[in-house]
């Protein structure tokens, strides 16, 4: 399997097939297995080309000693490790670590507040129950950065009362991605939530568990897989996403990564192409990471709908 | 683990059970909401924001009731989420409504109270008194001196010019003062800001105006060159020109026409709904990029599709050996995040030094990002490989997911690859698929971040009322209209209005597809 992956051309496969004699080919079967099989090796190929160029182009830039644009156009000419180690005596270090504190908090107080929320629905029966989900089923398909406008105004009017979750405050930029948790979230976790039997917290209950005992001690660890999803795409989600940062950072000194990156990029002249380069490299590694893990998620279909930003 | 007293009395909570750490840690976070929320209402008040100070009150007795009360089980779990979700989500959309019609932005940015304030403070002319200046210092505040009709004056921001004991006067002007500091031309030049700035008033009268220097060494008479009178809520000007208070457009509007700045925010109904639609300055443009929008997201939605389905199909053949590591490369894009991928193309496809035109294409200077046409066709492609991968999983997802018995009964009736293809193969995938492809489409429609990164809606209409260019999809018209150039939120956020009527239409119909597909399985 791997041999035919390595080289992809019908050559090499034939080879290997010749290997086992225990077959007889029809005749003519190499023929049949080109027009059948072999071409999709070369389409593969040409596929993959198409997708690891960008990535194959970012990666030789950023190592590339001339630190331009037009110095980085040949792949992988020599390689040199100084814009990394350049790039920690930028803003960089800290835009990252603002991102990944932006995104943490982010992601975990979506987890909890939908978490709690997927609860009630899910466990309760009250007054109101049913006009919330539907409720949160309108909302939902209003995004948030919709209101981007008025997002910048409601926290240019906040500043004056809360400093802290004011504009250019990452507080209160987390505040905001947190305006969007329950909208988004609460219904992928309250189908799961449905499917955990609620015997279980009945007889919790008979034992004298209080609901608070039940939600935390029984119920969110049996959930806890699409905690683990919907956390890692609320990660995934904030750490990529723009134009909200954009408008309540307004400071360099408080940029996250997507708002620094592209101040870096497009600034035509003297971009610090290179530099930039090498951010997005290491900026990448995280999501990608995360994406793998996700992969078998997202064919699953448990996150329908949830297009990347 | 006192089980048989629990099963007789009712099951208290550990948050509310004296003996245990729950009550204490929700005593100490209540404690903590309670601080911040007072904290909050006393700022508030002091700041005179009374939207946020009754929103403050009303949240904060919601929170200890509901965080107190026996009752109410269910609200402890929703209360955080609702919260923000009506501070956050639906409080600013209520607000994007308000704005839209209102003239909110440049030069109409506040109330009429501060407007008239405003415009008081700038507006002076130069009366026809002057005088030698001594700058002095007194108890670490600065203050002019002067000498009238023979007379030592001194006064600060605050205190009016008032007569000077002890003061050394050399002519017309004072040279030494007692227990404070004169300050030489060097100190001035060190703390020239705060000497420029420097009003004081002549008298305890507004009318009077204020003194105030430009080069440190003499003092002229500034006066006030409006006057505002209350009664008839109009200003007045020096040579009597009346400029009366317009609350239709904001301004106070003289009857030549002339306007004073800045204005004030005022309702102006359906004006900037108008202004897009019929404004002929603007409703090309506006209607150029809504056309753009729905080509854009139609476009992307169509290719990745395309691709991402002829991928799928492809490779879901078990005859192809490798198809897992081709199907982890095929997805690396998609893994990649989707603002670095934008600017690397954005770098990729410079004109003159871009990788596309300098080594693929051997020194072509092809403007990909610099002519319109291209800068579409740019931006389609650049989106068709950030999303056929999203578009490929889904696919060989829905794929797998088709039962085989019903491609072998096409065989069986005699249908060839392509007829089952298109009549079995298709019409099942679409029921799982196309609730995403609707949710792509609204994904797209909003797609920012790609077409700022890329473009950054360029290539820009020369001559627009405001920054707008080839590219931009409604959403970054938003944002250009209310963040680059002139600051119009009213405007923009009229525009925002649109897209949530678009957006809300796409999801009713993906939402209503979702309910036919789940009768259908």
């Amino acid at each position: 399997m791997t041999t035919s992956v390595s080289t992809g051309t019908p050559k090499r496969s034939a080879g290997q097939a010749s290997l086992a004699p225990a077959h007889r080919r029809p005749k003519g079967w190499l023929w049949r297995w080109c027009k059948e099989v072999g071409w999709k090796h070369l389409f593969a190929l040409v596929f993959i080309v198409y997708c690891i160029l960008p990535l194959l182009y970012v990666l030789s830039a950023s190592v590339n000693p001339r630190g331009t644009l037009t110095g980085s156009n040949q792949l992988f000419q020599s390689v040199t490790g100084e814009h990394y180690s350049r790039l920690m005596q930028t803003g960089f270090p800290r835009w990252m670590a603002h991102s990944l504190y932006v995104s943490t908090a982010t992601a975990v107080g979506t987890v909890l507040m939908a978490a709690a929320a997927a609860y009630a629905f899910s466990r309760f029966r009250f007054k109101g129950r049913r006009g919330g989900l539907t409720f949160l089923l309108i909302i939902q398909m209003f995004p948030q950065m919709l209101a981007f406008v008025a997002i910048f105004l409601l926290l240019l009017s906040l500043k004056d009362v809360f400093p802290q979750i004011g504009l250019g405050q990452h507080l209160g930029l987390i505040a905001v991605y947190l305006g969007g948790a329950l909208g988004a979230n609460t219904f992928l976790m309250y189908g799961f939530f449905n499917t955990i039997p609620k015997e279980i917290d009945e007889a919790a209950k008979i034992d004298g568990a209080s609901h608070a005992q039940i939600f935390w001690g029984i119920i969110m660890r049996l959930v806890s897989p699409i905690l683990a999803v919907v956390g890692l795409l609320s990660f995934v989600g904030t750490y990529g996403e723009f134009i909200l940062a954009r408008v309540v950072l307004q400071h360099q000194d408080q940029y996250t990564l997507a708002v620094g990156l592209y101040v870096w990029a497009s600034d035509e002249r003297n971009a610090p192409w290179s530099l930039f380069a090498a951010g997005a490299v290491l900026a990448a590694i995280p999501v990608i990471l995360l994406f793998m893990f996700l992969q078998k998620y997202i064919v699953s279909g448990l996150t329908a709908g949830g297009v990347k930003g | 683990m006192n089980k048989q007293a629990s099963v007789e009395t009712p099951p208290l909570s550990h948050a509310r059970d004296l003996t245990r750490p729950g009550f204490y840690v929700k005593l100490v976070l209540m404690a903590l909401v309670n601080a911040f929320g007072l904290y909050g209402i006393f700022a508030s008040w002091a700041q005179e924001q009374w939207g946020i100070l009754g929103f403050l009150v009303v949240t904060l007795i919601i929170a200890d009731y509901v965080y107190f009360s026996k009752r109410a089980i269910p609200a402890k779990y929703l209360f955080p989420g609702l919260v923000f979700l009506a501070v956050y989500q639906l409080y600013v959309m209520g607000m994007t409504g308000w704005v839209a019609f209102t003239n909110y932005g440049d030069g109409h940015n506040d109330t009429k109270k501060a407007a008239i304030t405003q415009i008081l403070a700038t507006s002076e002319v130069e009366g026809d008194v002057s005088y030698p200046l001594t700058v002095v210092e007194r108890d670490g505040e600065l203050g002019f001196a002067v000498v009238q009709d023979g007379q030592p004056l001194f006064g600060t921001a605050d205190e009016p010019l008032a007569p000077l004991d002890g003061a050394t006067v050399d002519g017309d002007k004072v040279t030494a003062v007692d227990g404070a500091t004169v300050l030489q031309l060097n100190d001035i030049v060190q703390r020239q800001d705060a000497v420029l700035q420097l009003r004081v008033p002549m008298s305890d009268e507004p009318e009077d105006g204020s003194l105030r220097t430009r080069n440190g060494s003499t003092a002229t008479q500034s006066l006030p060159a409006l006057h505002y009178d209350e009664a008839a809520d109009t200003l007045t000007n020096t040579e009597g020109v009346v400029y009366k208070a317009d609350d239709k457009v904001g301004n106070y509007v003289a009857e030549n026409g002339d306007v004073l700045k800045p204005g004030w925010r005022v309702g102006v109904g359906l004006d900037n709904f108008k202004y897009l639609f019929t404004d002929s300055r603007v409703s090309g443009y506006f209607l150029g990029s809504l056309g753009w929008t729905f080509a854009f997201a139609i476009l992307s939605v169509l290719t990745t599709f395309a691709l991402g389905l002829v991928l799928a199909v492809i490779f879901n053949d078990p005859r192809v050996k490798g198809r897992v590591v081709y199907r982890a490369l095929f997805i690396l894009p998609y893994a990649f995040p989707g603002f670095l991928a934008a600017l690397v193309w954005k770098g990729m496809l410079n004109r003159q030094f871009g990788f596309i035109n300098q080594t693929l294409l051997g020194g072509a200077e092809i403007g990909w990002l610099t002519d319109g046409n291209l800068a579409k066709l740019s931006i389609l492609m650049v989106n068709l490989w950030l999303g056929f991968p999203y578009m490929f999983l889904i696919c060989t997802g829905a794929l797998q997911a088709i039962p085989a018995e019903l491609t072998e009964a096409g065989i069986m009736d005699g249908a060839g690859p392509i007829k089952r293809f298109f009549n079995v193969t298709l019409p099942m995938l679409m029921v799982s698929v196309a609730p995403l492809l609707i949710a792509s489409f609204a994904f797209n429609f909003n797609n920012f971040s790609l077409i700022y990164m890329l473009t950054g809606g360029g290539p820009n209409y020369p001559g627009a009322p405001f920054t707008v260019g080839e590219t931009d999809i409604l959403i970054s018209m938003v944002y250009a209209i209310s963040f680059e150039s002139q600051k119009q939120y009213g405007l923009a956020s009229a525009l925002s209005i649109l897209i949530f009527v678009v957006v809300g239409i796409i999801s009713w119909l993906g939402f209503r597809q979702t309910r036919k597909l789940e009768e259908i399985m």
